[in-house]
């Protein structure tokens, strides 16, 4: 059957049962969106800006744990996906990026809209393509599909020359082969008796979950671990949602912005088991004051995130299920069970810890605190609801005071920490679960940078809310030059900006907004309510600090705990 | 931990841009590439790139393991703990003067080196061994005035176990 490329790209696109698109047209994409035009399979969701199309297929990718597709232009079209691609791949999140370029006959010339992008990208994506000729663009787009969910996942972009896409060659799906790129390792029963050793002399262990585990969808066999033998776990901000935010066991986020009682666990455990982390310097503080007196077991799909930041004393190569299925038989097999006492007073100490310092804020006067905000959305919500995050303190308020019971409940972009990510993350994960409340806390500062989304929010109606923690300041750095630059703060004052209600308004969405405590709670339950895109305008008491924090360079047991005394 | 050069044998897809994805991959995350040799295999769609790189072991595994996630890479061996052979070739142009011409000359006797183009104002010589051969012909060379010069990366063939 001979096909044009065009015809092929969607075929394609159908037999990877992709659903939707994320995108914006273009000169060298118009034949492809001359195809998608007739296509009654695919749905196509027009955003305002190529970095939104990214953030949208990542938002979608995350909640659902299939592949996001974008399709963009070339030049300035691919140039704007990057920040996008770069945020998937530090999170390890499955896209295919489809951009256009010139013909082949061009390509070098620099032709109008030409750019290198698979040159500008290879450093920030999994892999790339540049499609030469018709012959290889059924094989490519096929093994785009299957890098980006093999292994450890990430992004791959495939580039179109409009030349190729305009071309016919004979198609036929039975013939069609691709490399098999990576195949897991499987963790040998030498380790699992290792691990058998360490757990059953420990006397205070403690899980350190990643979102290694969230991307295995090893949560269940995670939480079943930790339950089985009262392991208390802490957790990395990707890993946020493996375990139950609502399990006595769990000690929330560790590092920068963790919990005391969490940094104190790390540093005080003799063991720790760390599934599916990279140990981020966000995370371990300084290195050599790491969980100083623990044996470390790392379990990854990805030997490069072995022994990289943190030594470890084993390490394990595999899938985070697989292994942690081991871990779980092996232990019942070898009948481990805890020595009782030892490890009550493990969690003892750590209620301890809990108790002398919690979580918490001051409530004062007739400022809205942001912590409040998070927690009133908990309470209005009964904890169901997806939630993305921008970047800042928003994000962090949110990691904190938010008990997130399951994976994928929290979407935030963790290691490359892009501001402008949750607006256009939360209509991809919106788009995927039409009938969940998606809700993006926001600052004022990150959703200006991708705010031209609400047109787009708008357009298809799809209901996302955005809960705006607005402080006028660029609150986290702001926050860095109250502590750390004797409050100068250059450039941090956003006090200029426009009346987000009204904004909300010109773009065709609801806008409602909050000024005092008591206005808190009927505002989310009316935002909440109204069968309409809507942005909450809170405002927020304006110095508020994320606390505690751990100021660079230091151990993650210094902790700043704002008006209290700092606690070693 | 030590600090050596390591020699390490990459078998690749042979693409357009295989070569950049390993000098991209390793730059960037500010490994240092000393030498480097590529060719095609005996398969024209596997090439093999021979590289060397100083470091202690533990920056030396972090570079294979980056090297392997390169989606065209399909093997990645360190030939420096094994036993393997190395060569690198230099082509020397030796210009004559009456005050070098016989130094050079006995110098080419003694040690067996290959004249690959003579005329009767300069020699080229061909000169192939491992990286004490060639340092040790390098430093024979120099003083006699060396015109210009081309060293391969090294070249390396693991033995059988």
């Amino acid at each position: 059957m001979k096909l044009k490329g065009t015809e092929i790209l969607l075929k394609i696109l159908e037999e990877e049962e992709v659903d939707i698109i994320f995108g914006y047209p273009g000169g060298t994409v118009l034949d492809i969106y001359d195809k998608l035009y007739n296509s009654s399979r695919l749905k196509h969701i027009l955003v305002r800006h190529e970095q939104g199309a990214v953030h949208a297929a990542d938002g979608y990718a995350r909640a659902t744990g299939k592949v996001g597709v974008c399709l963009v232009t070339s030049g300035p079209g691919a140039t704007n996906t990057v920040t996008g691609i770069a945020t998937a791949n530090m999170d390890s999140i499955p896209l295919v990026v489809f951009t256009g370029q010139v013909p082949t006959t061009l390509i070098g010339n620099d032709a109008f809209q030409e750019c290198d992008i698979t040159g500008i990208t290879r450093p920030c994506s999994k892999h790339n393509f540049l499609v030469r000729n018709i012959e290889e663009l059924a094989s490519t787009i096929k093994e785009a599909f299957h890098i980006a969910r093999t292994g450890r996942p990430g992004p791959v972009l495939v580039d179109l020359p409009k030349n190729v896409m305009a071309s016919e060659t004979d198609y036929d799906p039975a013939n069609i082969q691709i490399r098999n790129i990576e195949t897991a390792h499987k963790p040998v029963p030498k380790k699992m008796a290792k691990v058998f050793e360490m757990i059953m002399n420990a006397k205070k262990p403690l899980i350190m979950t990643g979102g290694g585990v969230i991307l295995g969808k090893a949560a269940s066999e995670l939480t079943e671990l930790a339950r089985k033998y009262s392991i208390p776990v802490t957790g990395t901000l990707m890993g946020i949602g493996s375990f139950p935010g609502t399990d006595p066991l769990w000690l929330g986020m560790l590092g920068m912005h963790g919990t005391y009682y969490a940094n104190m666990a790390v540093s005080h455990c003799d063991l720790l088991i760390a599934v599916g982390v990279r140990f981020d310097d966000r995370v371990t503080g300084t290195i050599e004051t790491f969980a100083p007196n623990a044996q470390i077991i790392q379990i990854d799909i990805d030997p490069s995130s072995i022994n990289k930041n943190v030594v470890v004393d084993l390490p394990i190569i595999g899938d985070t299920k697989a292994t942690l299925q081991d871990v779980i038989k092996f232990l019942a097999e070898h009948n481990y069970v805890q020595q009782a006492d030892e490890r009550s007073q493990w969690l003892n100490q750590i209620a301890e810890w809990r108790e002398k310092v919690p979580l918490t804020y001051t409530q004062n006067g007739q400022l809205i605190k942001p912590q409040h905000v998070i927690e009133t959305l908990y309470k209005v919500t009964k904890g169901n609801v997806i939630i993305t995050t921008e970047v800042g303190q928003n994000q962090m308020w949110t990691a904190q005071f938010f008990p997130f019971d399951r994976p994928n409940q929290l979407i935030t972009s963790g290691g490359l920490g892009t501001m402008g990510y949750g607006l256009p993350a939360a209509i991809g994960v919106k788009c995927a679960f039409p009938d969940k409340h998606v809700v993006d806390i926001a600052g004022d500062g990150s959703i200006q940078m991708n705010i031209q989304e609400l047109a787009t929010a708008a357009q298809y109606k799809i209901n996302v809310k955005i809960v705006l923690l607005n402080n006028s300041y660029l609150g986290m750095v702001r926050q860095w030059q109250e502590l750390f630059y004797d409050k100068r703060y250059s450039n941090t004052d956003m006090t200029y900006a426009p009346d987000f209600v009204k904004l909300a308004e010109a773009y065709g969405i609801a806008g409602l907004r909050a000024e005092k405590p008591e206005e808190v709670e009927p505002t989310l339950a009316e935002g909440l309510a109204l069968d309409r895109p809507v942005l909450m305008d809170f405002r927020v008491s304006r110095e508020e600090c994320v606390y505690p924090m751990v100021g660079p360079g230091s151990s993650i047991t210094e902790m700043r705990l704002g008006t209290r005394e700092m606690i070693n | 931990m030590e600090k050596k050069e390591h020699i390490i044998s990459i078998l690749v897809h042979n693409k357009p841009d295989v070569l950049a994805r390993i000098a991209g991959t390793l730059g960037g995350k500010g490994y240092n590439i000393e030498s480097l040799s590529v060719n095609t295999t005996t398969s024209y769609e596997i090439s093999k790139i021979v590289m060397t790189s100083i470091g202690n072991q533990a920056t030396i595994t972090r570079i294979e393991n980056q090297l392997r996630k390169i989606v065209d890479v399909t093997q990645v061996d360190d030939l420096t703990n094994v036993e393997s052979i190395h060569r690198e070739m230099i082509l020397v142009k030796m210009a004559l003067t009456a005050e070098t011409k016989d130094k050079i000359e006995n110098l080419i006797d003694t040690h067996k080196w290959k004249v690959i183009v003579s005329t009767n104002s300069y020699l080229i010589l061909e000169i192939t061994g491992d990286k004490p051969q060639i340092d040790f012909a390098l430093a024979r060379l120099e003083p006699l005035g060396i015109s210009d010069i081309t060293r391969t990366g090294i070249v390396a063939l693991k033995l059988d176990d």
